[in-house]
């Protein structure tokens, strides 16, 4: 390729001397972080215009999850009687609503962003992605408050981190960001072409409370007579958002329990049926799993997005 | 000189849907209508644009114009055939399109001009003079939902106008803004097209085509129908007997022409 005429204007983004390409931006997810400016004023935007106009401002990403706590804690564990024999069952609860309210966040919110910003993406040219990711850090910024009253929760009933509870909250954290950009970007982009898929998810996310050692706790299920059942037992494990939920519970439930009621004073000793054997292991498995489902979201999206423009 | 835009065989097809939920569409199948029909925006257009030219994009309403001009910016990608470009593309098509009517004219201005591809600190340099062009004064710290049309679509042309790009694209320009507005648009246009970049221009004003352009591309229902000199694609598209009147959306549109044409 022959260099540029004019070298004076240096101040573009590209190389003066580069060669023809395609102007359509098909560089995935690489392009969203390589343009990290316009994907902080992204979420900005995002941030500030969702809460505008409500005095409660930010406090309403509080208010829901909060009133479900109470609501499940009074049905569940006083009007039942589930959490007799369950020590800190508010944590265990509270845990999994902290974990499932990222990943549902992060769904329903990625599944709108591109037919919310039908606008932008009918005419100007950039990395469609760029919504879908910013709907997964705004969904992140709005759930960490809730992880901070977590952790200060359990501080308050005996939380003393070990290196395996870190390990654990790390591993769930990053299943459920790894899943739910996944999951929203490949809905986002079937969102354009049928808005049935925001209601699919919708009511999947109904679901999501009931497949989560949330309200039950892990021992209950094991115990029962379908989780005996060991293609049962299988299928429930092979959903990574309960092992998500089950590695968050490791991180900062377990440690509370040591030495109440019938646990163990180490946490070593802890295991089946209060936990699923090899639980770090199916961590990093689902993990795995995860950045397999992102990629084939993907090139899913890629397939989709040269048509966006028109169909959205 | 390099190649700045190519086109090869790029055809764009879209699709008229009559029918959208399962109910309609099941009617439609035991009617043995057709569920959907399909029709070809640009059809197999091929053409080579040098840099620092600048040509004119005429043609009837509908005849895909700004289809090709969104498959020239990346909007768009092609369903056959393929467009090619070389370096920055900015452009007057689509101005304000990305403001957040909740967002002040400020932060627009930075959220603007971030997906134009510019960087914090290149918005930062240029921000003075983009607020001095749109010309918008007290009213840059309020939301863009409040102001008016004009303002508007000023704030949409000073970020694009301020964007460094090697191919500058301008579709529909002056709709919108008063007089004195339009005259500075056009005067930064001209000095745009004087840098040596490669100019796009839709226009149907035969008189600013002929002042700004030195090559002609006429599309007929998505098909290139003239490739050549200005002068020459005028009288292929017959706009050189009346002007004002026969081809353009409005008399309103068509008087503001004969403006751009006057004033170039």
């Amino acid at each position: 390729m022959t260099t540029h005429p004019d070298a004076a204007r240096a101040t573009s983004l590209q190389p003066p001397d580069v060669g023809l390409a395609s102007p359509f931006a098909g560089g995935g997810l690489f392009d969203v972080f390589r343009r990290r400016y316009l994907l902080k004023l992204l979420v900005q935007k995002e941030v500030r215009s969702r809460y505008q106009g409500s005095i409660l401002g930010l406090m309403w990403s509080y208010i829901q999850p909060l009133v479900r706590f109470c609501m499940y804690f009074f049905v569940i564990g006083l009007v039942l009687g589930l959490h007799k024999n369950v020590p800190n069952f508010a944590i265990h609860m509270f845990a999994a609503i902290v974990g499932v309210h990222f990943f549902t966040e992060t769904f329903s919110s990625g599944t709108r962003s591109i037919v919310k910003n039908k606008a932008i993406v009918r005419k100007m040219a950039m990395p469609r992605e760029m919504f879908p990711v910013s709907a997964v850090i705004v969904s992140a910024i709005n759930t960490f408050p809730q992880l901070l009253i977590l952790f200060v929760a359990s501080v308050a009933v005996g939380w003393r981190p070990d290196a395996g509870a870190l390990l654990a909250g790390v591993l769930g954290v990053a299943i459920i960001t790894v899943l739910g950009t996944a999951l929203a970007l490949l809905f986002a982009g079937m969102n354009v072409f049928f808005r049935d898929f925001q209601n699919v998810v919708a009511t999947f996310t109904l679901f999501t409370h009931w497949i989560v050692p949330m309200i039950y706790p892990f021992s209950k299920l094991a115990t029962s007579g379908i989780g005996q059942n060991p293609w049962f037992y299988t299928a429930y494990l092979s959903n990574p958002l309960t092992v998500a939920v089950l590695l968050l519970q490791r991180a900062v439930w377990l440690p509370t329990t040591l030495g109440k009621g019938s646990f163990p004073t180490n946490i070593y000793d802890i295991g089946y049926p209060t936990l699923p054997n090899h639980l770090i292991l199916l961590g990093w498995l689902m993990l795995l799993v995860s950045f397999v489902i992102l990629g084939f979201c993907q090139l899913a999206f890629q397939r989709l997005e040269g048509r966006f423009a028109e169909r959205v | 000189m390099a190649l700045s835009i190519v086109a090869d065989h790029a055809s764009k097809r879209f699709t008229l849907r009559y029918h959208r939920t399962i109910k309609q569409i099941t009617i439609a199948a035991m009617r043995k209508q057709k569920i959907s029909d399909t029709f070809l925006a640009v059809n197999d257009v091929s053409f080579a644009i040098e840099e620092g030219e600048s040509v004119g994009l005429m043609g009837l309403n509908g005849s895909g114009k700004s289809t090709l001009l969104k498959l020239i910016n990346g909007v768009m990608k092609p369903d056959a055939g393929s467009v090619l470009t070389r370096g920055r593309i900015a452009g007057l098509i689509a101005t304000g399109a990305g403001f957040h009517p909740q967002l002040t004219g400020r932060d627009n201005v930075y959220l603007n001009a971030a997906i134009l591809g510019m960087s914090e600190a290149e918005t930062r340099r240029k921000f003075d003079s983009i607020v001095e062009f749109a010309d918008i004064g007290r009213f840059l710290d309020t939301p863009v939902g409040n102001y008016s049309s004009g303002m508007f679509s000023r704030l949409g042309f000073a970020v694009a106008v301020h964007t460094d790009s090697e191919i500058f694209l301008i579709d529909e320009v002056l709709a919108v803004g008063d007089k004195p507005f339009k005259q500075k648009c056009l005067a930064r246009m001209q000095e745009i097209r004087d840098e040596g970049r490669t100019l796009v221009y839709v226009s149907h004003a035969a008189g600013s085509v002929r002042k700004m352009c030195d090559r002609v591309l006429v599309l007929e229902k998505g098909v290139l129908g003239f490739d050549g000199p200005v002068d020459a694609g005028i009288r292929y598209l017959h706009y050189e007997d009346s002007e004002d009147d026969v081809n353009s959306e409005s008399s309103e549109e068509s008087e503001t022409d004969e403006e751009l044409g006057a004033d170039v």
